[in-house]
C-alpha cells in the first residue's frame, strides 16, 4: 500500500499552522503591540454588546416607505421578486418614520418637499440613516433649475446611489455599502464621519410653541 | 378637423355675433386657430360648445416675450362626435394680466388656470380658488415667464471647484 | 411680493390666506348643525404609494365629506429646463414627467416637433414606436395593478404584476440599453433598430401574457372581498367626467369609448385591429376590470405588429434631423457636417404651435410645442391626463367611508410627476 501526502486546501492550513504558532508565542508572551490586538481580533469574538448591536442593526434595517418620483419605482422593483431585498433584512418598510431606520430619497425633491422630508427625518429615532438614491436627490440629476435642491443642504446622507435611475442592482450595492458602514463604524454621529468640524447645523426648536422658532446647534472641533 | 374654409365659416359666424371677438385666424399644419380678445373668450368658447366642440381638453399659457402682448393662454376644444379639434388663443399685456375665468362653465378648467397664474401670472376674474398650485404659497415670482431666470446650482468642475462657495458659506 | 400680499383683494376680501386652504364646503350636508367635522390631512408622505400628493380631507366620522388636493410636492420645472435644452435633448427630461409612461411622453413631444416640422416618419420606425409603446402601456397597468392591489389588502398581486414588469423591462434594456426613461424614441423615428432576438423575446413574452392576465382575473374578479369593495362604490356619470375633463380609462368604465388611438389615430394604429374595454356602471370595478382587459389587447397590438413589421429605415433620412449612421461619417463629408451641426447646436425648427394628443394609459397626453425658429424650444407644455383627472376625483368620493376612499384613489391612478411636472 501506497501512502501519498497531499497539500490539503488552498493553503489555508498554512495560514491555519502559522495562527497556531502565534497563539503558542503569545501564550509565551512572544505576541506584542498591535499584532497582539490583531491576533486577539481574530481568534477571539469580542462579543461587545456594540458589535453585536450593529450587526443586529445592518440586517434588519426597516426603510421608510417614501417614494418621491421614478426612483421609487425601481424602489418597489428592488422589493419585487427578482432583485428580492428581503434577504438581505432590508423588507419591513415602515410607513411611520418613528419606526424606520432608513429614509431612501427616491426621487427628486423640490423646494416644496423639503421641509417635509426634514421634519420627517427629524423624527426618526437613532440610529437613523439616509440613502440619496438616484442623482436628482444626490445633486438635482438632469434638471439644474429653480424647483428643486440637492439632499446634501437638508439632510445628512450616508450613502449616494447614482443613476437616473438606479438599477435595482446598483441600490443593492448601495444598500450593502450602508451595511457595511454600520458594521465598521458605530454610529457617533455623522460630522465625525465626515468631518463636519466647525459646521452649525439649523433645526426646529421643539420647545418653543412658535412653529418657526429654530436653534441652532453649534459644533466647533469634535463630534 | 374644420378645414381652412371651415375655420373662416367660424370665424365670420362669431364676428357676426360679435364684431371684436375674433381678432385673427390661423390654419397651420391641418389645425385650427381662433385669435379672440381677453373679453370675449368665455362667449367664444359657449358658442363653438354650441357648434359640438363641448370637450376642452387642454387650458395653458405660453409668453411671448419678446412679442406684446406678452401673456398668452391657449384653450384646446375638442368635438367627440365629429373628431374635430380647434384651438382659441388670447394674449394679454403685463400690466394688464385679465382674462375672465371659465371654470363655472367649464369644470376642467379649475387646476389648470390656477397651474396659468401660478406659473406665469395671469389672474382668471371670476375664478372660485386663485391660488398657487404648483409652487408653495409664499413663493415669488412667476417662474415659467422667459425673463425668470432658470436658477439652479451652480456647476462644479476642476477649474472652479476651489473659489464656486460651498451651500454654507 | 409675495402671492401672499398680491393677490387679488378684490377676489376674496376678507377670507385669510390659510382658511382658502381648509375644506369647509357644507352645502350638500343635510344637517351641518348635528355633524361634527374632522379636517385632517393625508400628508404628502404616506403608505399609499401613489407619490407625494397631499390631500386636506374633511371627514364626519368615518365617511369623507370633501377632500382638497395640494399638489406641487414633486414639481421639478420640466417645461421650463425644457425651454432651455436643445430639441434633441429635451427628449430625456420631457420623458421623466409621467415616469410610468415614457414612451407616451416621448412620442408626444417627438410627434408635436415632428407635426411643426413637417417630418415623415417612415413605417418601420412607426411599427416599432407602436410596439414600445403598447408594452408600456402594459407594464405602466401592471405598476397600477400591483400597487393598488397592495392598497386594497392584497398583497400577493405586487409581487406577480412586478415579476411580469421586471420581463418587460428586459425587454426595453435589450432594445434600448435602459429600463426607465430610454430616450428610445427621437424626433424622426428611433434610436437604433432593434436587435436580432429581440422579437422572439417579445413574442415569448405575448405568448405567456394573455394567461398571466387570465390568473390576475381568477385571483380578482369573482374574489368576494375585491367584488364587495369595488362593486357600486364611487361611481361617477359620463357628463360629470366629461365636465371634469377626465379621459383615459376612467372615462372608458363610465361608458364612453372614446380612445384616441381609434378615434384619431397616430403612428400607425389603423394598421391594427383591436378593441377598447369599456365598462358600464363607472365604479371602482368597471375600471379596474377596463385596464385588466386594455393589457390584453394590448397584447394583440404588439403581436400584429411583430407580424406585420415593415423593412426600411428606422429613423427619417432626412440628415438635417436624424444623425446620419457612423459609417457615412468616414466617407461623405455632409454627413460629418450634419452630425457635428446636429451634436453642438441642434436641428433648427420654423416657427409654429403645435398640440399634439396622443392617448397614454392614463388619458389623453398631449403636448403643445412652441418654435420660434431657434434650436431651443420656446414653450413645451405637457396636458397630462393625471392632473386633469385629479379633478374628477372630488366629486368621486363624496360621502364615501375612508376605506373606499384609499381605494377609489387607486383606481384613478394618478401619477405625481405627471401631475406637478
Amino acid at each position: 500500500m501506497e501512502v501519498t501526502r497531499h497539500q490539503l486546501g488552498s493553503g489555508a492550513n498554512a495560514e491555519f499552522r502559522a495562527r497556531q504558532l502565534r497563539a503558542r508565542d503569545m501564550l509565551r508572551g512572544g505576541l506584542d503591540g498591535p499584532e497582539l490586538q490583531q491576533h486577539v481580533e481574530q481568534s477571539v469574538l469580542t462579543t461587545t454588546l456594540e458589535k453585536a448591536g450593529r450587526w443586529a442593526v445592518g440586517n434588519a434595517n426597516f426603510p421608510l416607505s417614501f417614494g418621491l418620483a421614478c426612483c421609487a419605482i425601481e424602489w418597489m422593483s428592488h422589493i419585487g421578486p427578482r432583485i428580492d431585498v428581503a434577504r438581505f433584512g432590508f423588507e419591513a418598510a415602515r410607513a411611520t418614520p418613528r419606526q424606520a431606520d432608513t429614509i431612501f430619497l427616491s426621487g427628486r425633491i423640490s423646494i416644496k418637499m423639503a421641509p417635509v422630508i426634514r421634519r420627517i427625518y427629524e423624527q426618526m429615532l437613532e440610529p437613523r440613516y439616509v440613502i440619496a438614491m438616484g442623482a436628482c436627490s444626490s445633486s438635482m440629476g438632469v434638471f439644474n433649475n429653480y424647483a428643486l435642491v440637492p439632499g446634501d443642504k437638508f439632510v445628512p446622507v450616508d450613502v449616494h446611489v447614482p443613476g437616473c435611475p438606479p438599477r435595482p442592482e446598483s441600490l443593492v450595492h448601495g444598500i450593502l455599502k450602508l451595511r457595511a458602514a454600520i458594521l465598521a463604524h458605530p454610529d457617533e454621529g455623522w460630522r465625525s464621519r465626515y468631518g463636519g468640524r466647525g459646521t452649525e447645523e439649523v433645526v426646529a426648536d421643539l420647545e418653543r410653541d412658535d412653529p418657526d422658532a429654530i436653534r441652532t446647534i453649534n459644533v466647533s472641533g469634535g463630534a | 378637423m374644420p378645414d381652412a374654409t371651415g375655420l373662416e365659416l367660424i370665424a365670420q359666424e362669431l364676428r357676426d355675433a360679435d364684431a371684436d371677438a375674433v381678432l385673427d385666424t390661423v390654419y397651420f399644419r391641418d389645425h385650427a386657430t381662433l385669435l379672440v380678445a381677453p373679453a370675449a373668450v368665455p362667449a367664444t368658447l359657449q358658442r363653438l360648445k354650441a357648434k359640438g366642440y363641448g370637450f376642452l381638453a387642454s387650458v395653458h399659457g405660453v409668453d411671448y416675450f419678446p412679442e406684446e402682448p406678452r401673456l398668452g393662454v391657449h384653450y384646446e376644444l375638442l368635438d367627440m362626435h365629429e373628431v374635430d379639434r380647434i384651438s382659441v388663443r388670447t394674449r394679454v399685456p403685463l400690466d394688464a394680466p385679465n382674462v375672465p375665468s371659465v371654470t363655472p362653465e367649464w369644470p376642467t378648467a379649475d387646476h389648470q388656470e390656477r397651474e396659468i397664474y401660478d406659473m406665469f401670472g395671469v389672474i382668471f376674474d371670476g375664478h372660485p380658488d386663485l391660488r398657487r398650485i404648483l409652487m408653495p404659497e409664499d413663493y415669488e415670482g412667476h417662474p415659467q415667464r422667459r425673463d425668470f431666470p432658470i436658477g439652479g446650482e451652480p456647476v462644479l468642475f476642476t477649474h472652479n471647484e476651489r473659489t464656486t462657495p460651498e451651500w454654507w458659506e | 411680493m409675495s402671492d401672499i400680499e398680491a393677490r387679488d383683494r378684490r377676489l376674496t376680501p376678507d377670507i385669510p390666506y390659510r382658511e382658502m386652504e381648509e375644506s369647509i364646503e357644507l352645502s350638500h350636508i343635510a344637517h351641518p348643525e348635528s355633524d361634527e367635522l374632522l379636517t385632517i390631512n393625508f400628508g404628502p408622505h404616506h403608505p399609499a404609494t401613489h407619490g407625494v400628493l397631499r390631500l386636506i380631507t374633511t371627514l364626519e366620522a368615518e365617511v369623507v365629506r370633501d377632500i382638497k388636493p395640494v399638489i406641487g410636492y414633486v414639481h421639478t420645472g420640466i417645461e421650463k429646463t425644457a425651454e432651455d435644452k436643445a430639441y434633441w435633448k429635451v427628449i430625456p427630461v420631457v420623458e421623466r414627467m409621467d415616469y410610468l409612461a415614457y414612451y407616451f411622453n416621448a412620442m408626444a413631444f417627438c410627434g408635436a416637433v415632428e407635426t411643426i416640422l413637417d417630418l415623415e416618419v417612415p413605417p418601420r420606425a412607426q411599427y416599432l414606436r407602436v410596439i414600445h409603446m403598447e408594452l408600456n402601456r402594459i407594464m405602466s397597468h401592471l405598476v397600477w395593478l400591483g400597487t393598488t392591489a397592495l392598497d386594497l389588502g392584497a398583497i400577493s398581486m405586487f409581487w406577480y404584476c412586478f415579476r411580469d414588469r421586471e420581463q418587460i423591462l428586459d425587454l426595453f434594456e435589450m432594445s434600448s440599453g435602459q429600463r426607465m426613461h430610454t430616450r428610445y424614441f427621437q424626433v424622426g423615428g428611433v434610436f437604433e433598430d432593434i436587435p436580432g432576438g429581440w422579437e422572439t423575446k417579445v413574442r415569448a413574452f405575448t405568448k405567456v401574457m394573455p394567461d398571466r392576465v387570465d390568473q390576475f382575473l381568477a385571483l380578482l374578479m369573482k374574489n368576494e372581498i375585491v367584488l364587495q369593495r369595488l362593486r357600486n362604490v364611487a361611481a361617477l356619470d359620463e357628463e360629470t367626467l366629461l365636465a371634469h375633463g377626465v379621459t383615459g380609462p376612467l372615462l372608458r368604465a363610465a361608458g364612453n369609448p372614446w380612445d384616441l388611438r381609434k378615434a384619431a389615430p397616430y403612428s400607425s394604429y389603423d394598421h391594427f385591429d383591436f378593441k377598447i374595454p369599456v365598462g358600464t356602471a363607472g365604479d371602482n370595478w368597471d375600471r379596474m376590470i377596463v385596464r385588466i382587459m386594455e393589457i390584453k389587447e394590448c397584447v394583440r397590438i404588439i403581436d400584429q405588429a411583430l407580424d406585420g413589421l415593415p423593412d426600411g429605415p428606422y429613423i427619417t433620412p432626412d440628415r438635417k434631423y436624424a444623425l446620419p449612421p457612423r459609417h457615412e461619417l468616414a466617407t461623405s463629408m455632409e454627413a460629418l457636417i450634419h452630425h457635428f451641426k446636429l451634436v453642438t447646436e441642434g436641428f433648427r425648427v420654423p416657427p409654429g404651435e403645435v398640440y399634439y394628443p396622443i392617448e397614454s394609459p392614463r388619458g389623453e397626453l398631449g403636448c403643445f410645442v412652441r418654435a420660434d425658429g431657434s434650436s431651443k424650444p420656446a414653450r413645451v407644455h405637457m396636458r397630462d391626463p393625471s392632473f386633469v383627472n385629479l379633478q374628477g376625483f372630488r366629486p368621486m368620493v363624496r360621502d364615501l367611508y375612508i376605506a373606499d376612499f384609499i381605494a377609489t384613489l387607486g383606481m384613478l391612478d394618478p401619477v405625481l410627476g405627471g401631475i406637478d411636472r
